[in-house]
């Protein structure tokens, strides 16, 4: 078979990379599908169709990362799929009746009569609520190494509202680089609000990190490492400065520098990961199970490497050959 | 209750509503590629017409496999984490090369088939059609084949307690995976079918006098007109397979408890598991024996051979009897309306409405098939290696009460939403202006003239 010569050390590290890349990939794509989703006014019904024409093509491949991630973290670290996941089983149910509800609810609301319409609207923005507070709060609870303390409760509510806060940024980056006129204005208005609530948010659960991990404590406080780990809070917060400068100086003559918020969303989302990365790196449960312990079997791994190899580059390749398909403003969604 | 048995019902729960819009996708995939291609082919109006509706269809089946399939996949670790821990090692890849070369295809160039004919060229819409269609089959293949595995395992071998794979041919191509997948295959042919037949004849019946749903229903039809003979064909290749590697199932879908040669193929009885007996019998002499065996006398080893090893033997008994009872009425409709579309070019009024009834028919076969196969391997998840019991979660039953409460209600809940929709979009369709017979006679004319100058 190939890559025999790969040690399990190897492909151990691989894996959690090849998850690392399904996780964030899956945070910035749906992230900001659902972000879209919780920004759905309840009163003023004339956005939703725009809204939600602006992910129409994008939301089922982008949803497929969470089943890869899922199917990775299950395949290649069982023990820490079993140990994560029925931990948090109730709010990985809450996420799925979530995921669920807003996944049907896009569909049924183009096909049925107005009245209905509307409530399956509500569904779709209350679906994606359900959906990223349970994410919030599962990864607050995975970060204290899967404890269910008042500490640790707290500690994921934050988490919580952190996590629907950065997608709802996302989304409304999203917005103002998919919608003209009216739209677009109140996207940058979201934009604007999001933007301190999210900077709010990364200070409050990078100090809270500090407190729940010695070993994290320490390595942030110690070099090499933790001038990186330093750095990443810092440059965060220059790009959210930046980006509420560009909010301010925009929209431009020309739709010109519309596509840097969205930009500068996509570096904090790979900051933020970074850091958690660089936190945690190599336990796969934080504190409890690192990824040389959770790993499964060798030959497995090789054998999905193989066709891993061949297939993510060109998963890779389409996906972006579809952004250039519908590069631009959204149109209105018609199966034409 | 306690949690396996909860666990069981929240599992079967969510795959039973999964395995409904799969079914109807596969197939439909490939309907419609015949569609575009009709289309292009032709250059007709209708064809497109016919496409974009079935499109919308196809799209919020889709939806629905897309939400409920996120569902399973983190079942698997959720309520039956002792079937990851020692079957993971075959499982996960097969499931891993699901995901990977198929569930990205299928969604990416979904968005193309779906949004993009006015930003792509013609060649790529239809590509992506292909695509999509092949997507969904090769989807099929993965899981089946995992599936079949669980059935008939082989190429593995086993280190203390814990299942490593030794030949992945052996393992994908494993002795029941290719009469599985072509049953799955074939049983998606005909519900696909049978939706399409059965939504065009209650557009038919409600007034709609447009060629697109004529011209659906007869496609349709003969489609299934032509499967269902393979299908019977294709089942009982299936049948003899399963009687060769899990004799204990074909046992309980005859009901039979004792050996015996010249055994009767039975029509009803109502099976005892207590007193391992049958009440009620009614009986073909030596039929089954004809079919199993494939000579009046031949015998067949009766549940008692397998005490404590064999499955449940009435939902197994009763699910086979609703799967080939429907298996047989869709044969007599689909050739009763062959017959008529082919004289006629019409359906009469009340075969339209069984038509009308019949449009959910796979769905109903489909899954009395899935429950005779897939409860006829109980005890076992992976027959003769790893029992259902030693698998199941160690979660607070009370967790998974909760959760499954959940599922049955949306599932309740989207399951008529979706039958509501799709008739809704029917009565839709019928209001929208369409092309009719003599805007195709001109069009005909049209090229025809064309043709001659």
């Amino acid at each position: 078979m190939p890559f025999e010569n790969l040690s399990i050390d190897t492909l151990a590290n691989i894996y959690i990379g090849l998850l690392g890349l399904a996780v964030l990939l899956y945070a910035v794509l749906d992230g900001y599908d659902l972000g879209v989703g919780l920004l759905i006014p309840p009163r003023e019904e004339r956005f939703r169709d725009d809204m939600i024409a602006s992910i129409g093509p994008y939301w089922d491949a982008n949803e497929t990362w969470l089943v890869l991630a899922v199917g990775l973290l299950l395949f290649a670290f069982p023990e820490a799929h079993s140990d994560i996941l029925q931990t948090l089983y109730l709010p990985a149910t809450f996420m799925l009746v979530g995921l669920i509800l807003r996944g049907v609810s896009f569909d049924f609301r183009a096909k049925v009569a107005q009245v209905k319409k509307r409530k399956w609207d509500l569904t779709f923005k209350y679906g994606s609520l359900l959906t990223t507070l349970a994410q919030g709060y599962m990864l607050g609870i995975w970060v204290t190494g899967l404890r269910t303390d008042w500490a640790a409760q707290g500690f994921a509510l934050l988490s919580a509202l952190g996590v629907t806060a950065a997608y709802a940024f996302i989304g409304a980056c999203w917005l103002i680089l998919k919608s003209e006129g009216e739209l677009q204005q109140k996207a940058f208005y979201w934009a604007r609000r999001g933007l301190g609530i999210l900077a709010g948010g990364i200070i409050a659960v990078s100090l809270a990190n500090l407190f729940l991990h010695e070993e994290v404590r320490n390595l942030w406080l110690s070099a090499p490492w933790g001038y990186v780990l330093m750095a990443i809070p810092i440059a965060c917060f220059a790009l959210l400065g930046l980006c509420a400068v560009v909010l301010k100086r925009l929209p431009a003559a020309e739709g010109r520098g519309e596509w840097l918020p969205f930009g500068i969303a996509l570096l904090v989302f790979v900051l933020c990961f970074g850091a958690f990365g660089v936190s945690y790196y190599p336990f796969v449960v934080p504190g409890e199970l690192t990824i040389m312990d959770a790993v499964a079997d060798a030959n497995s791994l090789r054998f999905l490497l193989v066709g891993a190899s061949i297939v993510v580059p060109c998963i890779l390749a389409y996906t972006f050959m579809v952004y250039r398909i519908f590069a631009g403003k959204s149109e209105k969604l018609s199966y034409y | 209750m306690d949690v396996l048995m909860l666990s069981r019902l929240q599992f079967a729960l969510n795959i039973s509503f999964h395995i409904l819009f799969p079914t109807i996708t596969i197939a439909l995939g490939w309907f419609l590629f015949y569609f575009k291609v009709r289309s292009n082919v032709s250059g007709h109006p209708v064809w497109m017409r016919i496409y974009r509706f079935w499109v919308r269809v196809f799209a919020l089946t889709f939806a629905l496999g897309v939400v409920s399939g996120v569902t399973m996949s983190f079942q698997f670790g959720t309520n039956w984490p002792g079937f990851m821990e020692k079957a993971g090692n075959v499982a996960g890849p097969l499931l891993g090369y699901e995901v990977l070369t198929a569930f990205f295809l299928e969604a990416t160039f979904l968005g193309i088939m779906l949004f993009g004919s006015r930003r792509v060229p013609n060649w790529l819409h239809t590509l992506s059609s292909l695509i999509v269609a092949i997507g969904t089959t090769i989807s099929a293949f993965w899981i089946i084949s995992l599936n079949s595995w669980m059935h008939t395992p082989q190429g593995h071998e086993i280190i203390d307690g814990v299942i490593y794979a030794k030949d992945w041919s052996q393992i994908i191509f494993n002795p029941s995976f290719p009469y599985r997948l072509t049953h799955m295959l074939l049983a998606s042919g005909l519900t696909a079918s049978f939706l399409i037949a059965g939504l065009s004849a209650y557009r038919i019946v409600k007034g709609d006098d447009k060629i697109a749903p004529k011209i659906a229903l007869k496609t349709a039809t003969y489609t299934a007109a032509i499967l269902i003979p393979l299908q019977i064909f294709a089942g009982d290749m299936h049948g003899l397979n399963t009687l060769e590697h899990q004799p204990q199932k074909v046992a309980a879908m005859e009901g039979l408890w004792e050996t015996e040669r010249e055994v009767p193929l039975l029509l009803f009885a109502i099976p005892d598991e207590e007193n391992r007996t049958n009440h009620f019998e009614i009986g073909v002499p030596r039929l089954a024996s004809l079919i199993l065996t494939h000579s009046a006398d031949g015998e067949i080893q009766g549940l008692n051979e397998f005490k404590g090893e064999h499955p449940p033997v009435k939902p197994v008994f009763f699910a086979f009897r609703v799967m080939v009872g429907m298996g047989m009425f869709m044969l007599l409709c689909a050739w009763l309306g062959s017959y008529y579309l082919w004289r006629n070019n019409a359906l009469p009024g009340w075969l339209n409405k069984v038509f009308m009834a019949m449009s959910f028919s796979g769905w109903i076969a489909t899954l009395a098939g899935w429950y005779v196969t897939e409860v006829g391997r109980q005890p076992y998840l992976v027959t003769g290696v790893l029992k259902t019991i030693d698998a199941v979660t160690g979660l607070p039953g009370g967790n998974v009460a909760l959760s499954f409460t959940l599922y049955a209600l949306l599932y309740g809940v989207l399951l008529v939403a979706y039958m509501g929709t799709l008739t809704l979009m029917c009565r839709k369709s019928i209001e929208i202006e369409e092309i009719t017979s003599e805007e195709r006679d001109q069009a005909r004319a049209a090229r025809y003239a064309a043709a001659k100058a």
